[in-house]
């Protein structure tokens, strides 16, 4: 009797003492889950506070010849009128190369613009000689300037904004800045469009061949096994698939040699063309995993009913499948060509030029893409290229963003439809 | 009577062959079939150059794969630095996002409230929807002074495979955290609900019920993320360093596989040439690896799911 009291005791007592016990660890782990998320959330923002802070800050600039030295008048450099300016160019340049400058282009010819960037290139040559991040431009001003005084006597702090309308429009330049990501963004847009035109029919037609054609045979199954592994494979594998069959087996081809193409600037396929189709390899299982679950979403009773009116197959998968499953299908296609935005590595693997400075004009150019301009410029050690490739970090983000935001409006447009 | 009707009918309803339809069926099944050539084009083309590279003279299998140099140069290609390199890289990747993916994904599916839920999820996707070139610019421009200010310049070198797998690690986290967080939410609530009823606390029916009960799911995704470790490439192309080496220490440079294969082909490099096959052969070997790791996580879905009605 008693010991079976005191049996009920103990587990009665234990029970009472590990409860609190228990709980606690409870509230422990909570907090622990929790921090976790938060150390998520504090991740990202370190990324983007790391971006910005980079982005915008303090140059110190020491210019070969002080721009107030040249004023005439006390008329400031950029207000002088265009003889004045040439007639500065003729006294600092050496004659001859300021006749190759009038036998480039005459200076009549020449706007206003022109003539002071080529003062500024040539005569007052701006070299930046320290950057500072914006938090530092911010917190520490007055060092900043005090140390400059000391360490570049002869240099002039400026607050830059590295991301600003010129850097979006200008050509990629050697000179930190001067250089912008026009040709980078134009290289980008034209791969992507190919990568569209050539992933999106090919995409969707296989989801509608899995989901609306298909039996249930091992072919099939093997299809759809294979489209789920292929979307594993590490994108560099689709890179050098593109270097072996699009640049060098299928080189007449992308080189645009058959085509009659024989522009000297075309790199042996290493053009905007098999920069396309290779990311078109890459998001094709992408689009077609997004397409099926569209397709599969569009119910039943629809395709019942074209039946019931004799439409055949074709009839019905066209007419009332594909127009309800748009806008999932858009959806999907936007988030995949958002991946392939960003891919790098398979470009750099195909063959991305390291140095264009003008414009893509044809599929059969050579290319530089946004990713690829910030990999150069990262990868280089001087830290006014880190400035810059946080700038072009920055259009990257905002043109990821805007598809995005399509993305996710095409698909509350899509909800609010069915309700 | 009707049912004679039908039969009669039957003859008239015979399929009929519309040359439109088989034409467009036919591009159809093309594309489907495309993806099949897809694979075999990888396997193909990595193997084929792979085979060139085994083949000539300077290369011996066994050295390939039992090395511990690999210097093109003088003909030493022994492909342990790439790989431990790469197995450096994605353990320490691992370390992060294996523990911090599965608590945030505990966190969202038991204890998050609904509102909390649908402001964190779309922020873990906006992370996991960043181009890996930007977590390659915030580890080289953050994480390595960090470790740096950290553990001493002495110590810590600019490039360095710790910088490069944790930032990884970062990249990696709302992937195991979102696929985690799916098994979770399909474990039913008559298990969460039972376990309550017998004196559970919240902690045991998250740890001791749903945990286990949606195990297949949260191995599943553990197992993608190491093949996407393995398989990323600009965060080690610009934080890990250039030129392989045999070290284990995380704090020194050493170059990936991938690394390898981007630094490589980012050069001028003529084809033919032994530098150009080899990083085919580290392609395959990297396509097989990664292969593996996909099937075996698709193989753990398939068998260990749990299924309840």
């Amino acid at each position: 009797m008693t010991t079976s009291t005191d049996a009920n005791k103990k587990v009665g007592m234990s029970e009472e003492s590990n409860l609190p016990q228990r709980h606690q660890v409870g509230t422990i782990w909570q907090v622990v889950f929790q921090a976790s998320t938060i150390i998520g959330i504090i991740t990202l923002t370190a990324l983007l506070y790391n971006i910005v802070n980079s982005a915008f800050g303090y140059v110190a600039l020491e210019s070969k010849v002080d721009p107030e030295t040249l004023a005439i008048n006390d008329v400031p450099l950029e207000e002088l009128p265009k003889e004045d300016l040439v007639q500065i160019l003729k006294d600092y340049v050496s004659a001859g190369l300021f006749r190759r400058f009038e036998r480039d282009k005459p200076f009549e010819n020449r706007t206003h613009e022109e003539i002071y960037a080529l003062i500024q290139e040539r005569i007052i040559q701006p070299e930046i000689v320290s950057t500072w991040s914006l938090f530092d431009s911010i917190t520490k001003k007055n060092e900043i300037f005090s140390q400059t005084k000391i360490k570049y006597p002869k240099a002039e702090l400026h607050f830059v904004s590295w991301l600003n309308p010129d850097f979006v429009t200008s050509p990629q330049s050697s000179n930190p800045l001067a250089a912008g990501v026009r040709t980078a963004i134009l290289g980008s847009l034209w791969t992507i469009g190919i990568t569209l035109l050539t992933a999106f029919p090919l995409g969707v037609g296989a989801a509608v061949y899995l989901e609306e054609y298909a039996r249930d045979n091992l072919l099939n199954r093997i299809i759809q096994t294979n489209i789920s592994n292929l979307a594993g494979v590490p994108s560099i594998i689709y890179g050098m698939l593109g270097l072996a069959i699009f640049v060098r087996t299928m080189e007449p081809l992308t080189s645009g040699a058959i085509f009659g193409f024989t522009d000297p600037t075309t790199a042996n396929g290493r053009t905007i063309l098999s920069a396309g189709l290779t990311l078109a390899l890459l998001i094709l299982p992408l689009i077609i995993i997004n397409a099926q679950e569209a397709i599969r979403a569009v119910p039943l009773s629809l395709r019942h009913a074209s039946y019931g009116l004799g439409g055949t197959k074709w009839q019905t998968v066209w007419h009332h499948v594909l127009p309800n499953a748009v806008p999932g299908i858009l959806t999907g296609t936007i988030l995949a060509i958002s991946r392939a935005i960003g891919e790098t590595a398979p470009l750099v693997v195909v063959g991305a030029s390291t140095f264009i400075t003008f414009d893509p004009e044809s599929p059969f150019s050579k290319f530089t893409t946004l990713p690829i301009q910030i990999y150069q410029w990262t990868s280089r050690p001087q830290g006014e290229f880190r400035n810059i490739a946080a700038a072009a970090i920055i259009v990257l983000l905002i043109l990821l963003l805007a598809l995005n935001a399509s993305a996710v409006f095409l698909r509350n447009r899509y909800s609010r439809r069915l309700a | 009577m009707a049912g004679g009707d039908e039969i009669g009918n039957e003859k008239m309803l015979k399929r009929r062959v519309r040359l439109n339809e088989s034409v467009i069926q036919g591009f159809l099944f093309f594309c489907g079939v495309f993806t099949i050539l897809i694979t075999l084009g990888i396997v193909y083309e990595l193997g084929k150059e792979s085979m060139l590279f085994f083949r000539s003279d300077e290369v011996s299998l066994v050295k390939f794969f039992t090395g511990t140099k690999w210097q093109p140069k003088i003909f030493e290609f022994g492909i342990w630095p790439l790989v431990n390199a790469t197995l450096m890289t994605t353990i320490t990747a691992m370390m992060i996002a294996l523990p911090l993916g599965l608590c945030v994904a505990i966190y969202l599916s038991e204890y998050a409230s609904p509102k909390a839920r649908n402001l964190l999820k779309p922020t873990l996707e906006v992370l996991a929807g960043i181009p890996t070139i930007v977590y390659g610019y915030f580890a080289l421009t953050f994480m390595t002074p960090l470790l740096r200010s950290i553990f001493g310049r002495d110590v810590v070198e600019i490039y360095n495979t710790a910088s490069a797998g944790l930032v990884m690690g970062i990249l990696i986290l709302p992937l195991v955290s979102s696929m985690s967080e799916d098994a979770l939410s399909a474990v039913p609530r008559s298990l969460r609900e039972a376990a309550y009823g017998l004196g559970a606390t919240k902690l045991e029916v998250a740890v001791r019920i749903v945990v286990p009960a949606a195990l297949s799911g949260i191995a599943a995704a553990f197992i993608i993320g190491i093949s996407r470790a393995i398989g990323e490439t600009m965060i080690v192309a610009i934080a890990a360093g250039a030129g392989p080496n045999f070290t284990f220490n995380p704090f020194k440079a050493a170059e990936t596989m991938t690394g390898h294969i981007v630094r490589i082909s980012g050069g001028d490099i003529s084809y033919d040439s032994i530098d150009y096959n080899s990083i085919f052969a580290i392609g395959l070997l990297l396509f097989f690896m990664t292969l593996g790791l996909n099937i075996i996580s698709q193989q753990i879905v398939r068998r260990f799911r749990e299924v309840y009605e």
